[in-house]
This record gives C-alpha cells, structure tokens and sequence, in this order.
C-alpha cells in the first residue's frame, strides 16, 4: 500500500491533539504542539435510514447480486439489514410476509456514473452545474456542491430500482473534481443522502473532451499528448505537496513544528493527496483503449490507482490488461459512433471484460438510462451469449449491482444480498432483464422507498408541484 | 397519396429477387393481432406473395426454416439519423444540420444520404430496414426535406425523396426565430403566405415583395408541397399549447399535413390530436421533466395517445447516443410493460409492434409496407425470439424481398477482439 502518512492517519492525530499550545513561547518548539490536520469528511453525511419493519419476502427468484441465484428463495430483512437469505428464512411473529410467487428479487442497481443533481431537470443553463470549465485542473471543485436535492431524475431512477448511485463532475477538465456517493432517498439537503463513509472519487477525463474544451480556447491542452503532460505536472506537483504535509505531520508528531509550520491548504492539492493517500478513488472518464494504457503507466509513475475506467468503449480491446491491473471498466451497454473515441464501441463490450476476469460494470451516465439499467446489462449479454460467452442472468446483475460497488468501494455495505449488508432490494414483476419487467418495490436500508401500487410511495420533488403532470406514474 | 405510391413503385422496387418461402414460424402479420403459429411467409418478386397456416411452397423456392423463431415485418424507424450522419462530433460526417446555409425549407436531405454509413449495417442488425430520415434546423424554423430510405445493403436505398418538410415550432423553433414563440409562429405564417404566393405566380415573386419578407426563393418553392397538402410537415413540438397551436393553423392553411413529433405533452391534449387526425412521432420513454416544455413528461404518453385513437409511431427523436433505431423494439417492449404498471397506460403486445411497423409506414403514406400481407413490400424479418424483447436479435432479414447481411464493421469488431492474448502478428492482421 502506498499509505504512508493517511489523512485518516493526520486526523486521528488532530482529534487526540487538545492539549493546548505550550504557554512559553520560543524559536524551538518544546511539548506538545497543537498538530494542524486537513479535515477529512468537512460536509459530512447527515442520511438516516428510514424507519422499516421486518420483511420476509418468500417463493421469489432471487438473483443475490454476487453471482448467486436461488429458485423458490427467500430473504428476510430485519433492521436495515439483510439478515437471512436461503431457500427458507425464519419468519419472526409479526414480520411483513410477501409472497413474491412469479416474481423476481435482487439486490438495488448501483449506478457508477451519473450526473444527477448536478445536471437536473429540467436542463436549462441555470442548471449546467456539472462541469467546472474554467481551467484543466479543477480538483478542488466537488459534485457534492452542485447536487439539487429537487432533482425529479432521482425518483425516476428510484422507480428503476436505483439505490446508490455516484454523481460526478462533468468530462471537460483532465481533472474534473470530487465525486460523491448516495443513497437514492430524497432530502432537503445533499448531505442528507450522502452515502455515510463512502470514500469520495477524483473524476478525471482523458480523450476529445478535455483537448477540445482548452484547445479551443488556445490553451492546453490541445492534444492527446497535452493532456497527458498537464496531468503529469499537477501529479508531479500533489506529489510534492504530498511530502510537505507528510514531512509537517512527521515533525509536529515528533513535537518540532508548530501550528505556523503547516503548509498552506491548497484544495485541489488536497484532492490529489487523498488520492495518493488511498483515501479517493479515481474514477476516469476514458474511451480509447491506448488511452487507458498511458493512463494505467501515468498511474504507476505517481503511486496511485485507478479504481475504473468510465465510458471505456474500447474496454474489451485490453480486457487482459484491465485484469491484470485490477481496474474496472464502466460501460455504456451499446453507445457509439456519437463521437471519434465511441467509434470502436461493440455490445460485446461487457461480456468480453468480464470473460477476462476482469470488473465489468454497466453504467448510465444518463438520466434515461440510469432508469433501465437492467435493460442495458440484459443486451450486454445477449451480445455476449450470442458471441459464444455463458453468461447467467444471476452473473451478468452484477454488473448493474456488486461490481458498480466495488467500483466505488461501497461492496462491504451493499451491492449483493449477504447478512449484514444493508437492505437494498428491488421485487422485479417479472425475470429483470426482460423488457416486460418492472421493479414492484424498492426497499433501501429495510424501508420501502418506492411502491408501483402506492401512490404515497411514490416521491414527488418540490419542482414538480402544481405542474402540469404532478404525481402522475411515470 | 397515390402520388406517393407511384413513386414509390418508380424507386424502391429493385430488380431481381428470388423467391423465398419462411416456414415454420411464428408469424407476426401486424395485419392481424394475433400472430399465426407455424405459419408461411412467401416472397417473391421483391414482393410478399402469400402468407398462412396452409401456404403451398412455391417450386425452387429458397426455404428458411423458421421453427422455434418469430417473424414479423421489418422494423420502420419513424425517424431516426440513419445513414445521415456517420459520427455525431465530426462535422464533416454529419449531414443533418446547416448551422450556415442560407435556405431552410429548400434544403433536400437526399445528397447527403450515404449508402456507405456504418450506420446502416448496425442499425439494421437489429431488424431496422426501413427509416424516416430526419434533419436538424439549428438556425432556421425550417430545417428542409427529409427522406424515407431502406437499409438494404445494395442498390438504392432512398425509398422516396422529400418525403416530408420538417419545422420546430417550440422552444427550439423560439430560439431560431429570434427569441419567441410568436416569432416563430410569425416566421411560419409568412412562409407558407409567400409560398401561396410563389404558387400563384413564380415569375412574379420577386417584384413588388417586401424586403423584410424574409423568404428566399427557394425556400419558398420548397413550402409549395407543404401548404398544398401535398408534402406532409413534420412539426417538432412537445408542449401541450404548442401542440394546440400548430393544430390551429390549419383553420389559415387548411391543406396542411402535420405530423407531430416529441409531443411529450400530447396525453394532454389527445382528443384534439385524435379529433384533428394528426399522427404522431415520438420517444415513448421520456418521463423527465426536462425542458419546461416537457413538464408532463411521462411514459403513459403513447398509451394514452392511442387510446385516445391517434396513429402513434415511434421513432428517434433527438439525435443522441442514448437512443438507437435498433433499440426501438424494445422501447416498444417497454409500452407493454407500462401497461402492467397499476395506474400506467401502456399498449398491448400487438399495438407495440404496430408502433414500429406499420404505423410507422401509415405515417408517411406508405400503405405498402409495415405488415405480412400478400402484395405488401417483402420487408421481414425472422428473429430467435420475442422481437420485442432485449435479448432477441435478427436471424434472417430482407429488404425488397433481397437477404441482408447481419454482420457490421462492429461484428468484425467482435470476432477480431474475442480472443486477445499473444499471437505471431499483431492483431490488425486478423480479418
């Protein structure tokens, strides 16, 4: 690991450090010192999970997100949690029993790549606030700070079966800013669906768009290869900002730096450390195959990783290298030719990742698309079985579901339907990746936050009162 | 539209085809709701010449067994990009918009339709052999003629030529105008006066004419057709009002052939739609509110609107990477599930695939084309499945009675990159 000093590490250092500064004052720092930290989680989660019963759903099809598929299985949720899975499950005095005879269940679509809330309908400019194009490097700039919790997109994507979704920055900048993962429950504010301890995410852009923002306005980078070189310089200068602060939090432990010794707080820096750190996950926007590969070696010069690649049309043409790296590709099911890098795109795209070995994930990056996800993932492997790959519907959900969580290293809380993961379950009308089928029931954290039969479970968005349409089923 | 028929006979008939019989199937006529099982699908000449439970197969005949697969006609994109733009962000190959033209309405799609796009083998991959294509009006009302084409392989693919004229009459008709609603309706009433002018008297046009008349000639020889009656418009609105309003227009032009497309609010306002015997075009999926002119957004729309009794067909509204003519099948899936939806408006099964199909073809006065019927223009389709759903795909596909390739550069895509790992050569020299 490259961890070598944490922001955790600083942290916990500064939570210990209330001894107060010494009264005399010297040149030389003697005793303990009052140790400047940078704060890790400054706009912390304020989501509560919802008030839920004990549930047992029985006789369902259930596919649980990791691979696994039960005929006839049940679930049972108790807490928040799921708490038993298996072909029967205990049935406590008093808990809600459904009868999901002919239906389907899994586990909540994550979904790795959205702009929800930060390009919110409806999408006129005074909404464009997912792309801080003002300069390459705008790693200080995050997502978070741009969601509208009024977002009627969040509701469509709920009836889509979405229970955590990651909403990044726009693709403009090389270096875009922070990412955020959250729970799709409605609040009044984005920290009240922030994903508690989620890690944030660096988006980062390789490819046309960063080239094509700048170059226009004659500045770099202009090309494939600018790029690479503005990125290589802001890596090279996080990582000296890396070893100011490492070399600050050595002494002021050591009781030789005071308080003044900090270095200045510099927030894209602040951003890049935490990826060098481990405590951001890098998430990037790249759709050529070559361009990955520069990236994966651009990685390894700085000491960091890349946990996916997003929009990686041309995943399958490195699918060995993706493996080998331990990097995931997110991937449109079927996108193309919509520009130059899409070109190359194949619905075979995901299933060749994933016959690699490698982590294939179906992602949106649409505010449509986010709402069929299962869809998406159903004509990756039709694509792939038709090529000769076998592909299980219960294998090819965890594409939508338990890789898109690894992806953003959320799979310990959710992703599958495990005991002691949180309750995030979808009851599907029918077998999920046909088109006939819909999601009857959405429960996050064990509380039903969608319900196709009941209007009161179904989530309104201030925008949309007293419009035309309100409340209409969607 | 015998006028229409005619031409049709004169351009897409192609020359020599041979006769096809598709035994065993489940055959999906359109015609008729429901689909015949085992059934024979007969083509010859270009033409389906029988199709039945108890059809004799003619001797010579190439006969493609079907058993176990589904047929059905050939999937008709009410609109779509096809073969009009190769990739989107590439301006020199993309041919659907003229941000700098000095015409508008004269603009014909048709040298712009390139046989050669890849567009035309991957969207046809998926059942697709036959499209409206569209245009953009980027800067103008008007945005030109677009054209119904085929995706046959060879030959000819442009079915029919300024088969339609295309107006934004909404936010984006607004914007064009100069800024407003009124100015665009103002744009368009005095383009189709000057159009009854140039009719009455092409000579004469040019003198005694306004300057700010603001028409050029051409443009108003284009609207001709368009005020005549005789070239439908496909107006591009989505907002209930504007809906109301381009339907008025006809009480000024009263030849006029709209056809609407997005009509995201039309649920609102579908009696008068159906009352008006206006067909419409749309994206069945959109349920955002994403524009203000789309507030009611929702995928009840379709359903509703054919309840109401308007001819629907689906169709790619928008150019964008998120929607694809191959993918309009499942879109029309997804109808029949919002049925199932308590609450939701969905369609049945049949009127799904009628909504790619011959709605499609009914839309723009191709009565040919669009079902399984004898006579009917031999586009068919044999699909390993339920062509409605997502894990189905083409087997078998005609066009003018003529067998398609099912293969793409992305097909060879796939069979180049299925097995990396070391060889002798690089990879660029596999097939």
């Amino acid at each position: 690991m490259r961890h070598s000093l944490g922001l955790g590490l600083l942290l916990a250092v500064a939570a210990c450090a209330k001894t107060p500064p010494p009264k005399s004052a010297g040149d030389k720092p003697s005793g303990p010192q009052e140790i400047v930290s940078i704060p890790a989680d400054p706009y912390p989660s304020t989501y509560r999970p919802y008030p839920s019963v004990t549930t047992v759903i029985q006789n369902a099809t259930i596919y649980d997100g990791a691979g696994g598929k039960l005929s006839g299985g049940a679930v049972r949720l108790e807490n928040g949690k799921v708490v038993e899975i298996g072909q029967t499950v205990t049935v406590p005095a008093g808990a809600q029993v459904i009868d999901a005879r002919g239906k389907y269940v899994t586990p909540g679509i994550i979904d790795i790549h959205s702009h929800m809330g930060d390009y919110p309908s409806p999408g006129v400019d005074a909404h464009s606030d997912g792309n801080e194009a003002t300069g390459p490097n705008r790693a200080e700039v995050w997502a978070e700070h741009s969601v509208w919790p009024q977002d009627p997109q969040f509701t469509r994507a709920l009836a889509g079966g979405v229970t955590s979704f990651h909403v990044l920055p726009g693709s403009a900048n090389l270096f875009g800013g922070r990412g955020v993962t959250m729970r799709n429950v409605l609040g009044r504010t984005a920290q009240d669906m922030k994903f508690p301890g989620a890690k944030p995410s660096l988006k980062m852009a390789c490819g046309e768009n960063p080239k094509r923002v700048y170059g226009s306005k004659n500045q770099a980078p202009a090309t494939r290869m600018g790029n690479i070189a503005v990125d290589r310089q802001v890596w090279s200068d996080a990582v000296i900002y890396k070893r100011k602060w490492d070399e600050y939090a050595r002494k002021a432990k050591a009781g030789t730096a005071k308080p003044t010794d900090a270095p200045r707080r510099e927030l894209a820096n602040d951003t890049l450390m935490g990826v060098l750190n481990g405590d951001i996950l890098v998430q990037n926007h790249c759709y050529r195959a070559d361009e990955m590969a520069n990236v994966i070696a651009m990685s390894k010069e700085f000491g960091y990783h890349v946990a996916a690649f997003h929009h990686a049309v041309e995943a399958y043409k490195i699918a060995d290298l993706l493996k080998t790296e331990n990097i995931c590709a997110a991937m449109w099911a079927d996108w193309w030719g919509f520009k130059m890098e899409s070109y190359d795109g194949i619905r075979e795209n995901a299933a060749f990742v994933d016959s690699a070995g490698a982590c294939a994930i179906i992602h949106s990056d649409d505010a449509d698309g986010i709402q069929r996800l299962n869809q998406e993932a159903a004509k990756a492997m039709a694509a792939g079985r038709r090529a000769g790959l076998a592909i299980t519907p219960e294998h090819a959900w965890e594409w939508v579901s338990l890789n898109p969580a690894k992806g953003l290293g959320i799979d310990k809380e959710t992703g599958s339907l495990a005991p002691g993961k949180r309750a995030d379950v979808v009851l599907w009308n029918g077998e999920p990746f046909s088109v006939y089928s819909r999601p009857e029931k959405v429960w996050i954290d064990g509380a039903v936050m969608y319900d196709w039969a009941d209007a009161a479970k179904r989530p309104v968005t201030d925008f949309e009162l007293g419009q035309p349409g309100r409340g209409d089923t969607k | 539209m015998k006028y229409f028929f005619a031409l049709a006979l004169l351009i897409g008939a192609p020359g020599a085809a041979e006769t096809i019989a598709i035994t065993g199937g489940t055959v999906a006529t359109v015609s008729s709701d429901t689909p015949i099982e085992g059934g024979t699908v007969i083509i010859s000449g270009g033409r389906i010449t029988a199709v039945g439970l108890s059809v004799a197969v003619p001797a010579g005949a190439t006969v493609i067994d079907a058993t176990g697969k589904w047929v059905t006609p050939g999937i008709f994109a009410a609109m779509s990009f096809i073969a009009v733009s190769e990739v989107g962000a590439v301006d020199q190959t993309n041919d659907t918009g003229a941000a700098k033209s000095p015409y508008s309405a004269a603009i014909d799609l048709t040298p712009g339709i390139n046989p050669a796009s890849s567009s035309i083998a991957v969207e046809r991959q998926g059942g697709v052999t036959r499209s409206a294509v569209g245009l953009n009006a980027p800067t103008a009302i008007f945005g030109g003629q677009g054209a119904m084409i085929s995706l046959a392989a060879s030959g000819d693919i442009v079915t029919r030529p300024r088969a339609f004229q295309y107006v934004e009459m909404g936010e984006q008709g607004a914007r064009n105008a100069g800024g407003s609603r009124p100015v665009a309706f103002l744009n368009f009433r005095n383009a189709l006066h000057e159009a009854e002018r140039y009719a009455r008297n092409p000579a004469a046009f040019d003198s005694g004419r306004e300057r700010e008349s603001l028409v050029t000639r051409l443009d108003a020889a284009a609207l001709v057709p368009v005020v005549e009656g005789r070239q439908p418009l496909v107006v591009h609105v989505e907002r209930a009002q504007d809906i109301r309003n381009v339907l008025a227009l006809r009480s000024e032009f009263p030849r006029l052939k709209p056809i609407l497309l997005g009509a995201r609010e039309g649920w609102l306002v579908a009696a008068e739609i159906a009352a008006a015997k206006v067909p419409v075009i749309t994206m069945p999926l959109f349920d955002n509110p994403n524009s203000f002119e789309a507030l009611a957004s929702t995928r009840n729309n379709v359903g509703r609107l054919v309840r109401a009794g308007v001819l629907v067909g689906l169709g790619i509204t928008e150019q964008d990477a998120s929607f694809q003519a191959r993918n309009l099948p499942n879109y029309a899936g997804n109808m029949v599930a919002q049925a199932k939806v308590p609450s939701g408006v969905g369609l049945t099964w049949a009127e799904a695939l009628r909504s790619v199909t011959s709605a499609p073809a009914a839309i723009f006065g191709m009565g040919d084309t669009g079902t399984l019927a004898a006579g009917e223009r031999a586009d068919v389709v044999v699909w390993d499945g339920d062509p409605l759903e997502l894990t189905s795909a083409p087997t078998a596909i005609f066009i003018d009675g003529v067998r398609q390739p099912i293969t793409s550069r992305q097909t060879e895509l796939r069979d180049r990159y299925l097995r990396l790992g070391t060889a002798s050569l690089p990879l660029q020299y596999r097939p």
